[in-house]
C-alpha cells in the first residue's frame, strides 16, 4: 500500500478520535455534575492521547516534512474525514451521552479488529487504546441506561437523541477507497461487517434501557468525504485559532 | 500474560529510581513500571518509555525528568516513548502499590475484582483512611485518567482508587 493512502487510513481512524475529542473538551467546566465533567474530559484525553499515537505514525512516513501539528491544526474543513456523528453539537446530556454511546460501540469493535492488522503501529496504537475505549463504552452505555430507565423526562429527552443521532449510524459503516485499499493489503478492517455485530451490541442496551431502537429508511453521510455539516466550521475555527495565529506553536 | 522482560541497567537504576510520576511524587517511575529499559549505548543512556494512559501528560514530564536527572549525573541521553507491549497496571511493582496506598491511593486489584468494584457489585475497594471495605464507586472516572473516585461509607472519606489497566 502505498504511503499516501496508509496515511489517508489512518487519517480515517484518527479524524473521528480528533473531533470527538474536541467535542467534548468544550464541556470542561460545563459538565452537569463535577464528577460527569472529568468523566467526559478524560475521555476527550483518552481520545487525544490516541490521535497523537496515529497522526505521529503518519508525521513518521509523510514523504513531505509534515509534524502531528499540521494533521491536527492545519488542515481545512475538506480535508478532516471524519464521521458526521462526532461533530455533532453538545446539544444538551442525552445528546452528549447518545453521540458518545452510538460511537463508543463502533470504536471499540473497529479497534479489536484493528489488533489483527499487518501494520505492527496500527496494532500497538490499537491495543492500546481498546483498553481505554472499554472504559468509555461501560460509562456511555451505564448512562444510557440510567437516562432511558430513569425518570419520564429523561427518558424522553435520551430518546430523542438517540432518534436524532441515528441517522449518522450508516456512514460507520461506509467503506472508503482507502479503507478499500487497507483491505487489500491486510492493513485495514472492513467496517461494513461490523454492522451486524454493532447493531446487536447497541439493541441489547437500548432495551435494556427501556428506550426504542430507531427504524430509519433515510440516513447522513459525507464525513468521511470531507463533506461536513454546518457546525464543523465552528468546531475547526475554535480548534485552530491559536495555531493560525501563533503559527508554529506546539500543543 | 503481559510477561515482559525489562532490562534496567545497574548503571542507571539508582538515578532512574530517583524519579517519581509527577502526578504521584511518592511513585518512583521504576515502580510505575512505565520504564522498559535502560541501557548505556555508545555512550549514550537510551531509554524506552511506556505511557500508562495514551493522553497521559505526565510522559513528556517523565522523558524530561528523566533527560535532566541523567544529565546531572554525567550521562547523555535518549528517551523513546514505545506503545508496544502495552502498559499494564499488573506492572507496578509491590513497592510501588505500598507507596500508592499510603499516599491514599487504594492500588489496583486483579482484573475479576477491579470489574466487581467498578460495577458497583460488591465492596471490594479498602479505604485508604480507614481500611474499610464499606465503600462506594462515585465515578469510573477520577482526577486523572487513570484513577476512579470512591468514598468511604464509615469515615466518609473521599478517595482514589487506581483503576487495573490489563
Ligand atoms: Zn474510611
Amino acid at each position: 500500500m502505498n504511503k499516501e493512502n496508509l496515511i489517508k487510513y489512518i487519517l480515517g481512524i484518527a479524524d473521528n478520535s480528533l473531533i470527538l475529542g474536541q467535542r467534548l473538551g468544550e464541556l470542561t467546566g460545563h459538565g452537569p455534575s463535577l464528577e460527569v465533567d472529568i468523566a467526559l474530559t478524560n475521555i476527550s484525553l483518552d481520545l487525544f492521547g490516541q490521535v497523537r499515537s496515529y497522526f505521529q505514525y503518519a508525521a513518521q512516513i509523510s514523504e513531505e516534512e509534515k509534524t502531528e501539528d499540521d494533521f491536527a491544526f492545519l488542515r481545512t474543513e475538506r480535508e478532516y474525514v471524519n464521521v458526521l456523528l462526532v461533530e455533532q453539537t453538545n446539544k444538551d446530556f442525552a445528546y452528549v451521552i447518545g453521540r458518545q454511546f452510538l460511537f463508543d460501540h463502533f470504536h471499540f469493535l473497529l479497534l479489536n479488529e484493528l489488533q489483527k492488522s499487518k501494520d505492527e503501529t496500527l496494532v500497538a496504537i490499537a491495543k492500546k487504546s481498546l483498553k481505554e475505549v472499554s472504559y468509555h463504552k461501560r460509562f456511555s452505555s451505564d448512562w444510557v441506561k440510567r437516562l432511558g430507565d430513569g425518570t419520564e423526562e429523561s427518558k424522553q429527552k435520551m430518546q430523542t437523541a438517540i432518534n436524532d443521532l441515528w441517522r449518522f449510524t450508516e456512514e460507520l459503516f461506509e467503506t472508503t477507497e482507502a479503507d478499500q485499499e487497507a483491505i487489500e493489503a491486510g492493513i485495514g478492517v472492513n467496517v461494513t461487517a461490523l454492522k451486524d455485530t454493532y447493531l446487536a451490541n447497541v439493541s441489547e442496551v437500548l432495551t435494556e434501557a427501556t428506550l426504542e431502537k430507531p427504524e430509519l429508511q433515510f440516513f447522513q453521510s459525507g464525513g468521511k468525504k470531507g463533506i461536513h455539516s454546518e457546525q464543523m466550521g465552528y468546531l475547526l475555527s475554535d480548534m485552530q485559532f491559536m495555531q493560525r495565529t501563533y503559527p508554529g506553536m506546539k500543543w | 500474560m503481559t510477561e515482559e522482560k525489562v532490562h534496567i541497567s545497574e548503571e542507571l537504576e539508582p538515578i532512574l529510581k530517583q524519579i517519581s510520576d509527577p502526578e504521584i511524587p511518592v511513585l518512583s517511575i521504576l515502580d510505575l513500571g512505565v520504564v522498559r529499559s535502560a541501557e548505556i549505548i555508545d555512550n549514550v543512556a537510551q531509554i524506552k518509555i511506556t505511557p500508562t494512559y495514551s493522553g497521559c501528560p505526565a510522559m513528556d514530564v517523565i522523558g524530561d525528568d528523566i533527560e535532566q536527572a541523567l544529565k546531572e549525573a554525567g550521562y547523555a541521553s535518549k528517551v523513546n516513548l514505545i506503545l508496544s507491549p502495552a502498559w499494564s497496571t499488573e506492572w507496578i511493582t509491590e513497592e510501588g502499590k505500598n507507596a500508592l496506598r499510603e499516599y491514599g491511593i487504594a492500588p489496583p486489584m486483579d482484573a475479576t475484582s477491579d470489574k466487581k468494584a467498578l460495577l458497583g457489585e460488591e465492596k471490594i475497594v479498602k479505604c485508604t483512611n480507614c481500611g474499610s471495605t464499606n465503600t462506594h464507586l462515585v465515578s469510573q472516572f477520577g482526577s486523572t485518567a487513570c484513577k476512579a473516585l470512591f468514598k468511604c461509607n464509615d469515615c466518609q472519606e473521599p478517595f482514589d482508587y487506581f483503576k487495573c489497566l490489563i
